[in-house]
């Protein structure tokens, strides 16, 4: 196998500019098969629209995106339902996939809202309505996840286990992540590759490396940066020499 | 059997509702009903056409239909102003030069009123033909296009990230939506096809609650419309589009009672 076949998707030098203003500039990444790569960055820093020139929802951009898969999963940041729309959770499961009512069934066991499958998709709430949406983005076992903020809403709890549940299904599927996520810690141990966006790249490396970068202490201030230290008291991995994450097999 | 002019009105009707039913439920989702009216006005410029250059009055109007709504695409791209004053804009000013062209036409007697609001009775077997062979064409290709444009009528975003192309989806929608106003306007006219359109969807509204249910009850309410509004137009001598829009106003309503007894059932 080239090398070429483990990239899902390219980024090369891209921007987006929207009214004479950058929103994102100069991007380049790349997320390979069974790789988790997260972008981080505070409010209006990009990461969104980072994600949407990877899918080719931007179409006037800068640069280069390739895209070598088409079994893509989406999990939008934002996403809001007409109501002139009557629509249940399981016709909102198979809206860009043939599913049978099995596969149905199971990806939303997966993220623990079975029981809502016929419930009207409005009338969830807002941590219901996410776990409804990652259940529909891994159910079509895509290749490339992107996931924007997947678990905004979902109670402490359940944040944990979904997290848990990406990473499980990345490696169960081999499939490539591309995560957007405020919450440092969970970026910080199960990520493959960090991205810090301000407008532009401001660092990026493994977790390790980012979290010792100065411009990663400016952005999210001091306290950030000993959030490593803080999961280096996790036991549920080991680090390799130079200093990688291995999860415990 | 379509001898006789009542049969024909009902076949021709019936025919239309089928047609209608579908496309009503995807114009109340995507908030297109002053889209439909205004490609709906731009059919008189369609008609007028046909009769000066002695063209087929549904290819004329598919034609005028279409042109008006690439033009919408671009207007929509090129300038600032939002789209219900576009809509108006070309909605009026197309129905406005339709009129004018037709004073140019002197020479033909033109029904007016028959071109507003639809002459049913006056369908012929080439009618029907036209009808139930397009409509059958329409159907088809909503039924091949129907995932990718459901999904882009849910969210845009999602069906471009998933590879439902919708912007490819949208044009052909708008296609088909000419062309539904196309072989339907003879029969319903100008000023009464959006109502075809919109009132039994949304009539399907108050009782479905999943989407291929309202397209069901919104095909059933529209076939159910024809058939009360041409028998009631026959037996109180009412004209034959307005008396069938009637009916499904009058579905519509009951409809809504509907409503109200499920929720006070409920509590």
């Amino acid at each position: 196998m080239s090398l070429n076949n483990n990239i899902l998707v390219k980024l090369e030098n891209t921007g987006v500019m929207l009214d004479n203003k950058w929103l994102v500039k100069g991007v380049s990444l790349e997320v390979k098969k069974g790789k988790i790569v997260t972008l981080i960055g505070p409010n209006g820093s990009g990461k969104s629209t980072t994600a949407k020139i990877a899918l080719g929802i931007y179409k006037n951009i800068e640069g280069k995106v390739e895209k070598f898969t088409d079994k893509i999963g989406y999990v939008p940041q934002k996403i809001s339902i007409d109501w002139t729309l009557p629509i249940r959770v399981s016709d909102f499961m198979s809206l860009t996939e043939v599913l049978t009512n099995d596969e149905i069934n199971n990806a939303l066991k997966l993220t623990g809202v079975e029981h809502l499958k016929n419930n009207d998709l409005r009338n969830l709430s807002g941590g219901e309505f996410q776990r409804v949406l990652i259940a529909r983005a891994i159910s079509k076992k895509p290749d490339l996840l992107v996931l924007d903020e997947p678990v905004q809403g979902v109670d402490f709890k359940g944040e944990l286990a979904l997290y848990e549940l990406i990473k499980e299904i990345s490696e169960k599927l081999g499939c490539g992540i591309l995560l957007i996520s405020h919450d440092l810690h969970v970026v910080m141990s199960a990520t493959d590759h960090v991205l810090c966006l301000n407008g532009h790249v401001c660092c990026s490396g493994t977790p390790q490396a980012v979290v010792k970068d100065s411009k990663y202490k400016e952005l999210f201030g001091d306290r950030a940066s000993t959030i490593l230290s803080v999961y280096e008291h996790d036991h549920d991995h080991t680090h390799s020499p130079d200093g990688t994450i291995e999860t415990k097999k | 059997m379509f001898d006789d002019f009542f049969i024909r009105a009902l076949v021709a009707g019936l025919g239309i509702a089928l047609v209608t039913g579908p496309f009503g439920c995807f114009v109340i989702w995507r908030r297109l009903s002053f889209f439909a009216g205004t490609l709906a006005h731009s059919s008189l410029l369609g008609v007028t056409l046909a009769f000066s250059f002695d063209i087929n009055i549904s290819f004329s109007v598919l034609l005028i239909s279409s042109a008006v709504a690439l033009i919408l695409l671009r207007l929509q791209k090129t300038t600032k102003l939002p789209s219900d004053a576009l809509l108006g804009l070309l909605a009026h000013s197309s129905l406005a030069i339709g009129l004018v062209v037709i004073g140019f036409l002197s020479y033909i007697r033109f029904d007016i009123m028959g071109l507003l609001f639809g002459d049913i009775l006056a369908v012929n077997k080439k009618d029907l033909l036209v009808i139930w062979a397009g409509g059958a064409i329409i159907l088809l290709v909503l039924k091949l296009i129907w995932k990718p444009l459901f999904a882009s009528t849910v969210n845009y975003e999602l069906a471009e990230a998933e590879g439902m192309k919708p912007e490819k989806i949208n044009a052909v929608f708008t296609i088909l939506m000419a062309a539904i106003i196309a072989i339907s306007i003879k029969m319903v006219g100008i000023l009464l096809i959006t109502g075809m359109l919109i009132i039994p969807a949304a009539m399907a509204r108050n009782l479905a609650n999943n989407p291929k249910q309202m397209i069901i009850i919104s095909i059933i309410g529209g076939l159910l419309a024809v058939v009360l509004g041409l028998y009631s137009s026959l037996e109180f001598n009412t004209a034959s589009g307005p008396s069938i829009i009637t009916a499904a106003l009058v579905l519509f309503i009951l409809s809504m009672f509907n409503i109200r007894k499920f929720k006070q059932l409920k509590k």
